[in-house]
């Protein structure tokens, strides 16, 4: 890492450098800001300004999109910036201690940058790694399985100010663990295999390229990012819009806490995942796409963009793929920066614009009006693989496997209290129990299928099946055993979702916080069943009223716990009736510290510190 | 207002409809009602020309509906719909007037209420503020929950405008009718969450550096005190004010699109 610079001529030959690898349009105006971050960990008001002036661009729209996303900051801070995931599995694997801990050896505060300039340390939402938690990033590279050795190694690095190369190489070694693999996993794609496949039978079929839509939906491929909305069908519609060109987006911001499949996905089948795309764009007659990769996996980007070039040597990607005319599509990666609601497709899209990521009203769809208002699809990383293998392999052999109405195989990733966390692909209609043999787990009181936006089972539930007939997720199993708070675990969704919020409607905007608010007053030992009465009724308001999925399930966690762990949530009640969340002898907290006081006297009667 | 600054110019956004004469209009159910409207309409842009109320905020009848404030959920056979975005459709069933939907308004507006720093009896808009009329019309008596009280400086920079964020609601007509009628763009959204605010489009992010004046559209059209003009806060005294004389669901209509000529 080189010495920091921020003469104002540095900065703008920054955004310069910035604006000539990814051009002038207006659409790059988060890639450019990224890039900027990366070589200063932060946007200095001058680049701020160059950046709206070379993209042409209003300086309130920089500034509004700068505050939008949580890898982008406006202040300096620092040599080194630290994120250490905060999601409920790093929590549940000791990441707060080690945080403190870091904090304490750099003598900083979490969120504080250092005053000599050389250190921030922040939590983040959820970084990707809970098969290895607790896990941080460290100016964008991940360091994985923590524990106080690694923290105090880290620590010394930082403090010697070693650049990130001359650290231990170990240090940043993350692990790919595989449980149990079906055919997505056990698969070895020679890179074009699947495209000269879907190639012979559109050559074969009367129809052309609609052969490889007929084949997707004759193996009934559903969406594997959760919603499982049928993807022919989703393609066919794009498809048949006249607008050209037409658009393929792959959704690699994995951000639903406890959700890893993706990343190795990415780091070991880049080839499959992008044999997937470009099989799409054959279907669909594409010319431009995108994969959209989420901030925390920027660690990824050089390999992937090293894959992109293979295949475009190859043949693979570019003008006339595979020597057909007219087949011509390429590939270009957005990085994201922080921001969960950006995994929504109408806000990925909106965010590739360089746009802050705002869910989009629904007329128009995205296969009608997407990505600059082009007919688009955007499905999940794990959708083009096996959009790749059924075209590679056969619908037969893809429908050979899951249950009636969900075909094929899903990749889970399991993490939590359990012996084995990693990847585990199952056909669909395994049922919870087995998976919990599996990977080892004992004493289960609860499994989070699907994170936080997903649903809470407790031990009745366990013979359940996943599968989109019963339990849709896009893969996170989070396990629980009895030594969990489930209060606790809510409570920390509840501040989840406040944090994410897009903030666009009034319900998720102002109710996620109203929850978190609630939790941490019933956590503190103020807590009514009116309270709870008003959870309940919030997170009503929160599903019916909210813009997206978001705020919809943002009151689900709250709910479930309610029904399930109720007594998690009754013993901390301290009435019946309304109490106020106001703590009067608190209020006095920083006169004591200011007066250096604690004796009776500084306290309201009756109460003690 | 200027239609040229939409994008789509065959559309009257006033109406929310294509121009000319069709045929007979489809109607679809408002609470056990029949709601005529025309194709390219909303539910609610066809509620408010049949002279039916819907609470809302963040619409507007000269600007694209984009549905951030929630207040005008309905449900639509069943599920909760935003009116001022859902089109029409004929046969649909929309319920609007009932306890359940009335109590989320209710709750809506009281979430706003506690987000910012609404202080009626000491704010010069008082009697003149929608977020107020409509809390009156749904029967708000208290804003429940435990307020935020946000840190949030006001820019008094501008010599004929005051803007007082403490009592912005996010609702987006100023910066909506900054870039579609006054084509400046003097406003925009920036940040996240509880964080969104408005940026001022201007280098150092004040009002008074930015290209706006006191009869822009955008200076005009805040529902509540957010954007104030200087010097004529009281020139019409409290209790003679718009919603003072009138309550909010008796006059809707009044600002929302023409009643479509009736078909002969």
């Amino acid at each position: 890492m080189s010495e920091l610079s921020l003469e104002p001529s540095g900065v703008a030959d920054c955004v310069d450098a910035a604006v000539a690898y990814w051009g002038s349009d207006s659409t790059r105006l988060l890639q450019v800001l990224r890039e900027v971050q990366e070589r200063y960990n932060h946007v200095p008001p001058a680049a701020l300004e160059h950046v709206a002036r070379r993209l042409c661009v209003p300086i309130s729209r920089v500034r509004g999109v700068a505050a939008f996303y949580d890898f982008l900051a406006t202040e300096p801070l620092g040599l080194y910036h630290v994120l250490f995931s905060d999601d409920v599995v790093d929590r549940m694997h000791g990441s707060a201690a080690l945080l403190d801990r870091m904090c304490h050896r750099l003598w900083v505060e979490p969120g504080k940058p250092s005053e000599d300039g050389l250190v921030c340390v922040e939590r983040a939402s959820f970084l990707g790694f809970c098969d290895q938690a607790p896990s941080l990033l460290v100016n964008q590279r991940p360091i994985t399985r923590l524990d106080e050795a690694r923290v105090d190694l880290v620590c010394e690095c930082i403090l010697a100010r070693r650049p990130l190369a001359e650290w231990p190489a170990e240090l940043f070694v993350v692990e790919e663990t595989v449980r149990r693999a079906g055919p997505l996993l056990g698969d070895t794609l020679v890179p074009g295999a699947a495209l000269r496949a879907a190639l012979e039978r559109c050559v074969a079929s009367p129809t052309g390229t609609q052969a490889v839509l007929e084949e997707i939906k004759r193996a009934n491929l559903l969406g594997r990012g959760g919603a499982g909305y049928t993807t022919g069908l989703k393609w066919e519609s794009c498809r048949r819009q006249s607008t050209t060109p037409r658009v393929v987006v792959c959704n690699a911001d994995e951000g639903e806490p406890g959700t890893f499949k993706d990343r190795l996905l990415l780091t070991r089948y880049a080839d499959l995942v992008f044999e997937g795309m470009t099989v799409a764009a054959l279907g669909i007659e594409a010319k431009l796409g995108f994969l959209y990769l989420r901030g925390e996996y920027r660690y990824l980007l050089d390999g992937l963009r090293e894959t992109l070039d293979c295949r475009r040597r190859a043949g693979l990607l570019g003008p006339s793929i595979c020597g057909r005319d007219g087949f011509d599509f390429d590939i270009e990666i957005h990085v994201g920066a922080g921001s969960y609601v950006c995994g929504e497709a109408s806000a990925l899209v909106e965010s590739l614009e360089g746009n802050r990521g705002i869910p989009r009203n629904r007329p128009p769809r995205l296969a009608e009006k997407g990505y600059l208002g082009l007919p688009t699809i955007v499905n999940n990383v794990e959708t083009y693989c096996a959009a790749a293998q059924i075209l590679e392999h056969g619908v037969e052999r893809f429908r050979a496997l899951g249950t009636a109405k969900s075909s094929g195989t899903k990749l889970l990733s399991v993490s939590g209290d359990c012996a084995r966390p990693g990847i585990y692909e199952y056909p669909f209609g395994v049922t919870v129990r087995e998976v919990l043999a599996d990977c080892g787990a004992g004493r289960t009181i609860a499994v989070q299928c699907g994170g936080p936006s997903g649903r809470c089972l407790d031990q009745d539930e366990f013979d359940r099946r996943i599968a989109f007939e019963d339990i849709e997720t896009g893969g996170a199993l989070i396990v629980f055993d009895d030594g969990r708070d489930m209060f606790e675990v809510a409570r920390h969704f509840s501040h989840f979702f406040a944090d994410e919020s897009c903030g666009f409607c009034t319900p998720c905007r102002v109710g996620t916080s109203l929850l978190a608010r609630l939790m941490d007053k019933i956590s503190d030992g103020r807590g009514s069943e009116h309270d709870l009465q008003t959870i309940e009724q919030l997170a009503r308001l929160l599903h019916g009223a909210s813009h997206c999925g978001l705020g919809e399930s943002a009151g689900k966690p709250l709910l479930d716990t309610l029904q399930r762990f109720r007594p998690t949530y009754a013993r901390r009640l301290v009435a019946h009736g309304v109490e106020p969340a106001f703590d009067l002898d608190g209020a006095l907290a920083r006169a004591r510290r200011v007066t250096g006081r604690d004796d009776p006297g500084a306290h309201l009667l009756g109460e003690t510190a | 207002m200027s239609v040229s600054a939409l994008s789509d110019p065959a559309v009257d956004p006033s109406r929310g409809c294509k121009r000319g004469e069709g045929p007979a209009p489809e109607v679809f159910a408002l609470d056990g009602e029949a709601v005529p409207f025309e194709p390219g309409q909303t539910i609610l842009q066809a509620a408010l020309a049949a002279g039916r109320h819907i609470p809302h905020l963040c619409y507007h009848p000269e600007f694209r509906p984009h549905g951030s404030c929630k207040l005008c959920t309905v449900k639509v056979n069943g599920w909760h719909a935003t009116s001022c975005t859902t089109p029409a459709r004929a046969g649909l069933a929309v319920e609007s007037e009932t306890q359940e939907l009335n109590d989320e308004r209710r709750m809506l507006v009281q979430l706003l209420f506690v987000e910012g720093n609404h202080f009626c009896p000491s704010c010069e808009k008082s009697g003149d503020c929608k977020l107020q009329a409509v809390a009156y019309d749904l029967g708000m008596t208290s804003p429940r929950f435990d307020p935020f009280f946000p840190d949030r400086p006001v820019d008094a920079s501008h010599p004929d405008i005051l803007l007082d964020f403490n009592r912005c609601i996010l609702c987006e007509l100023c910066v909506r009718a900054s870039a579609e009628v006054d084509g400046k763009s003097v406003l925009a959204l920036g940040g996240r969450g509880l964080g969104k605010h408005l940026e001022v489009n201007s280098p150092t992010g004040l009002l008074r550096d930015s290209t706006a004046t006191v009869d822009d559209k955008a200076m005009t059209v805040c529902p509540v005190g957010a954007i104030l003009p200087k010097r004529r806060g009281f020139a019409i005294p409290i209790g003679r004010r718009r919603y003072d004389l009138k309550p909010l669901h008796l006059q809707a209509q009044e600002h929302a699109p023409r009643t479509p000529e009736p078909t002969p």
